[in-house]
């Protein structure tokens, strides 16, 4: 009983460490995103006033570069932002006004959907196809799943996303939703919104956890415990299954949890295409419009995202694997 | 061949119904559009964006209006009637009766007063983006309920049609007098439609307001503008899921949704108050020289630029400083004879080579710093660069982020060394149009650096001339002088394109996209 309660210990301890170094890794991303957009000319007030034409007096503009604080000395808009961050106050959109965690609220559940929906149709895709590759190794089945995984490779999701919309308006004379409604409302519209792009970032997501399975699988194939399972006379589904896909798994969870984290903002493109009032098309509409403040919030939610993907990666890691368990 | 048809039917159709009041308007339905852009926030007085017109415009009246149907006379909105004093310095208005506020409460002369106090003068933190306009107003009375009186303090020719502006939202004088900067994040007028919500990224949606004072509109149960841009507004527009765009679009996309909908789609296309302009930076070395500026504004052959570009881009008419087609504009054979405007090229080429030789810039390379917008800003940079490579020039095409193309033009310390600049505007008047050429510390939107006291003096003289033939020939002078400095150039006037479904009824095309968007007369037939 003592042994296990230590084992526990040392486990949660390793978890508190791991969390322990968030802290300074956020606050080096945060120190970098702040001092890179302050080095880049131009500002919001610019944009607001003068993107458009507008005749604006430059005393009306510098007024409202005052009203935002950004008149200030850099070191002391950095503080007054990072008091702010380190109390959970992520102030607000300089675009908008509006408070930051509302504006990000109102996309996170969309893009986290997709992340969701694009992981679990590239684990249902990658997980049978990479095992069936594998274990087919140059045969007619491995080929034409090498072929279909590579491809996926090579088109660029937001490339799959225009050719789906088009046939689904040249074929259907149809086009997916333009306004996100939440699953929790309506399934069915939220889903034939959200299928399309989920499909077309779901391929390639799937063809990379697809190469990654393959060749792990054909690295754990060849291991001595597999060669001495079957020599035990073990049934080929239980050594496919329990033995060697079990290890194989640990580079594709750690690839699936790098993934998954890259949807949550990395989906600009994609999201543009399909017109989703996510977290990446407010990325790209934050760095147009000067939004710094949104951009560095932006930027530490991704940053977040990461971190916890990773410990939820490492976690795994000793459910899968008992001798990072014992170690 | 099918296109063609298709799209000769589509527009046959737009300019056969002209007014397209001949037929009934029918009550009822939504009206889906597409807004390509987003407001920053709610207040009409601090906004510029087509973005902010399109979704709030048909929250709010203003006192004036174009009439939707006949650009550009100009009706009463809230005014019923009005009178000009002889000598151009008093404007009195009687408003109607009985206007109501979608909160309920009436509007009287007070409202319309604090509005304009507002826009000339913001208080408590407030902001005005147009208080230029009316700097000639000296005071605003409200001898009664009903009746408001402008007193100017010289003569303005373009006063009584900035009134008209469709920025210049009436609020409410309480709320105003609760939190100046209200407006801001709160929508209250007495438009046609109350505001619904407004889910950032996403739409914004209004619906019919029942006690709107021009009983029986507007027609709509409600609008929903959806933000949405580039190609995947085209496939909503394709698709019938948005009914329209109203800010304009390339011809390769009016092809694309034409061909999409067939004889549902119907296409108005107009000249457009907006004109691509090159700005040289006149604190810069040798765009300091008149002679380099003139050499190269001689190179671009504008005739055969529009005919080439009109078929690409959402640019066609050449003009000088005033829309083609516009009353006080230069007529075709005064163009001809502007420098950079002849229709002979090979002469105004070989004059160009021989001032740039003068100036010993035979060989001159410089940057062209442009938006990255691809319409019209790409297409025009492009071409440029190619007018000026035909004189042996070597020019670099620098497409720029908003924010850094905008800081490459900052005003006291500009970065570049010609850039395409825009000149849009919600009505054809000398007085908004050449602000953008007079010197740099009287003008905002003046990039190029240069202080002209003649181009000021000139600007002035036309402003107060009341009588349209005196003040033409003013701005002949305007022109003949501005395009012989070349410190800031016109090379082909925007022209705006317009697809929309058949099922969209009662709204025209004017020459301005912040126009004719209060959406009171739009109706859906179906």
């Amino acid at each position: 009983m003592l042994h296990v309660f230590f084992r526990r210990l040392i486990v949660l301890r390793h978890i508190a460490n791991r969390v322990l170094l968030v802290i300074p890794t956020l606050l080096g991303v945060a120190l970098l995103v702040f001092f890179m957009l302050r080095m880049m000319p131009g500002d919001v007030v610019e944009v607001m006033f003068r993107g458009e034409g507008g005749n604006v007096p430059q005393e009306v503009v510098e007024a409202e570069k005052a009203r935002l604080g950004l008149d200030k000395p850099i070191p002391v808009q950095f503080a007054k932002w990072i008091t702010g961050v380190v109390q959970g106050d992520f102030g607000y959109s300089l675009w908008t006004g509006k408070p930051i965690a509302h504006e990000i609220g109102i996309r996170l559940e969309l893009s986290v959907q997709v992340a969701i929906m694009a992981t679990i149709l590239a684990v249902l895709i990658a997980l049978p196809l990479g095992t069936l590759s594998a274990l087919y190794k140059d045969t007619w089945i491995d080929q034409v799943i090498r072929v279909i995984s590579i491809a996926g490779l090579a088109v660029p999701s937001f490339w799959l996303g225009m050719i789906i919309i088009l046939l689904l308006l040249a074929v259907f004379h149809w086009n997916p939703p333009l306004i996100f409604t939440s699953f929790f409302e309506d399934p069915m519209a939220n889903l034939s919104q959200l299928i399309w792009p989920a499909l077309a970032v779901g391929y390639r997501y799937s063809s990379v956890v697809t190469r990654m399975m393959r060749s792990t699988l054909l690295e754990v194939l060849q291991e001595d415990y597999i060669r001495t399972a079957r020599a035990k006379g073990v049934f080929e589904r239980l050594v496919v299954v329990r033995h060697a896909m079990r290890n194989a798994m640990l580079p594709v969870v750690t690839v699936t949890g790098l993934e998954f984290a890259f949807l949550i903002g990395g989906l600009v493109v994609t999201e543009q295409v399909f017109n989703l009032n996510g977290i990446g098309k407010l990325f790209v509409e934050s760095v147009s419009r000067a939004d710094n403040t949104m951009l560095q919030a932006l930027v530490l939610l991704v940053s977040v995202c990461y971190i916890l993907v990773n410990l939820a990666v490492d976690l795994l890691y000793a459910i899968l694997d008992p001798r990072i368990r014992y170690r | 061949m099918k296109l063609r048809t298709l799209l000769f039917a589509a527009m046959a159709v737009t300019f056969s119904v002209p007014g397209m009041g001949a037929e009934t308007p029918k009550r009822g339905g939504t009206l889906n559009f597409a807004v390509s852009a987003e407001p920053p926030n709610y207040d009409c007085h601090a906004n510029t964006s087509f973005a902010f017109i399109h979704p709030v415009r048909p929250h709010y009246s203003t006192l004036l209006t174009f009439d939707p149907e006949a650009y550009p006379k100009i009706v009463g909105d809230l005014a019923e009637s009005w009178t000009i004093a002889g000598d151009g310095l008093t404007y009195t208005f009687k408003l109607k009766k009985g206007v109501k506020f979608h909160d309920g409460s009436t509007l009287t002369s007070e409202d319309v007063k604090a509005s304009y106090d507002r826009i000339r003068n913001p208080q408590g933190g407030a902001k005005s983006l147009r208080q230029a306009a009316y700097v000639d107003i000296a005071s605003i009375e409200t001898p009664d309920p009903l009746t408001v009186v402008f007193k100017l303090g010289k003569r303005n020719a373009s006063i009584f049609a900035s009134l008209a502006s469709p920025w210049d939202c009436i609020y409410s004088a309480a709320k105003l007098k609760q939190d100046p900067r209200w407006p801001e994040r709160n929508i209250m007028g007495t438009g046609p439609f109350t505001f619904v919500e407004h889910v950032a990224g996403s739409h914004w949606t209004g619906k019919r307001f029942d006690q709107y004072f021009d009983k029986g509109k507007p027609y709509l149960d409600g609008f929903r503008a959806v933000f949405i841009k580039g190609a995947p507004m085209v496939n909503a527009l394709a698709s019938g899921q948005v009914l329209a765009e109203f800010r304009g679009h390339s011809p390769a996309d009016r092809d694309r949704i034409v061909q999409a909908l067939g004889d549902k789609a119907v296409v108005q296309e107009s000249p457009w108050v907006c004109s691509l302009v090159v700005s040289f930076n006149t604190k810069k070395k040798p765009f300091d020289d008149a002679r380099v500026r003139r050499a190269l504004s001689l190179a671009i052959d504008r005739w055969a630029g529009s005919q080439a570009l009109s078929k690409i881009a959402l640019v066609r008419d050449v003009g000088g400083l005033l829309r083609p087609g516009y009353e006080l504009a230069a007529s075709e054979n005064e163009l001809s004879s502007y420098p950079g405007f002849s229709k002979d090229i090979n002469a105004s080429r070989a004059q160009a080579k021989k001032l740039l030789q003068e100036a010993g810039q035979s060989n001159l390379s410089f940057t062209l710093t442009n938006r990255n917008i691809k319409m019209p800003y790409e297409p025009v940079g492009v071409f440029l660069i190619d007018q000026w490579r035909q004189i042996g020039l070597n020019v670099k095409h620098e497409q720029l982020e908003t924010r850094l193309y905008l800081a490459a033009q900052q005003k006291g310390n500009p970065t570049y060394d010609a850039a395409l600049d825009f000149n849009c505007d919600f009505m054809d008047e000398p007085n908004l149009q050449l602000i953008k050429y007079i010197s740099d510390d009287k003008s905002s939107i003046n990039y190029a650096g240069y202080i002209d006291r003649k181009l000021d003096e000139l600007y002035e003289k036309q402003s107060g001339e009341l009588d349209n033939k005196k003040r033409y020939a003013v701005l002949r002078e305007v022109e003949k002088y501005e395009l012989e400095q070349a410190y800031i150039v016109p090379t082909i006037w925007w022209h705006r394109i317009i697809v929309h479904d058949r099922r969209l009824k009662g709204w025209k095309i004017t020459p301005s996209h912040y126009l004719n968007q209060d959406l009171a007369t739009v109706w859906l037939d179906q």
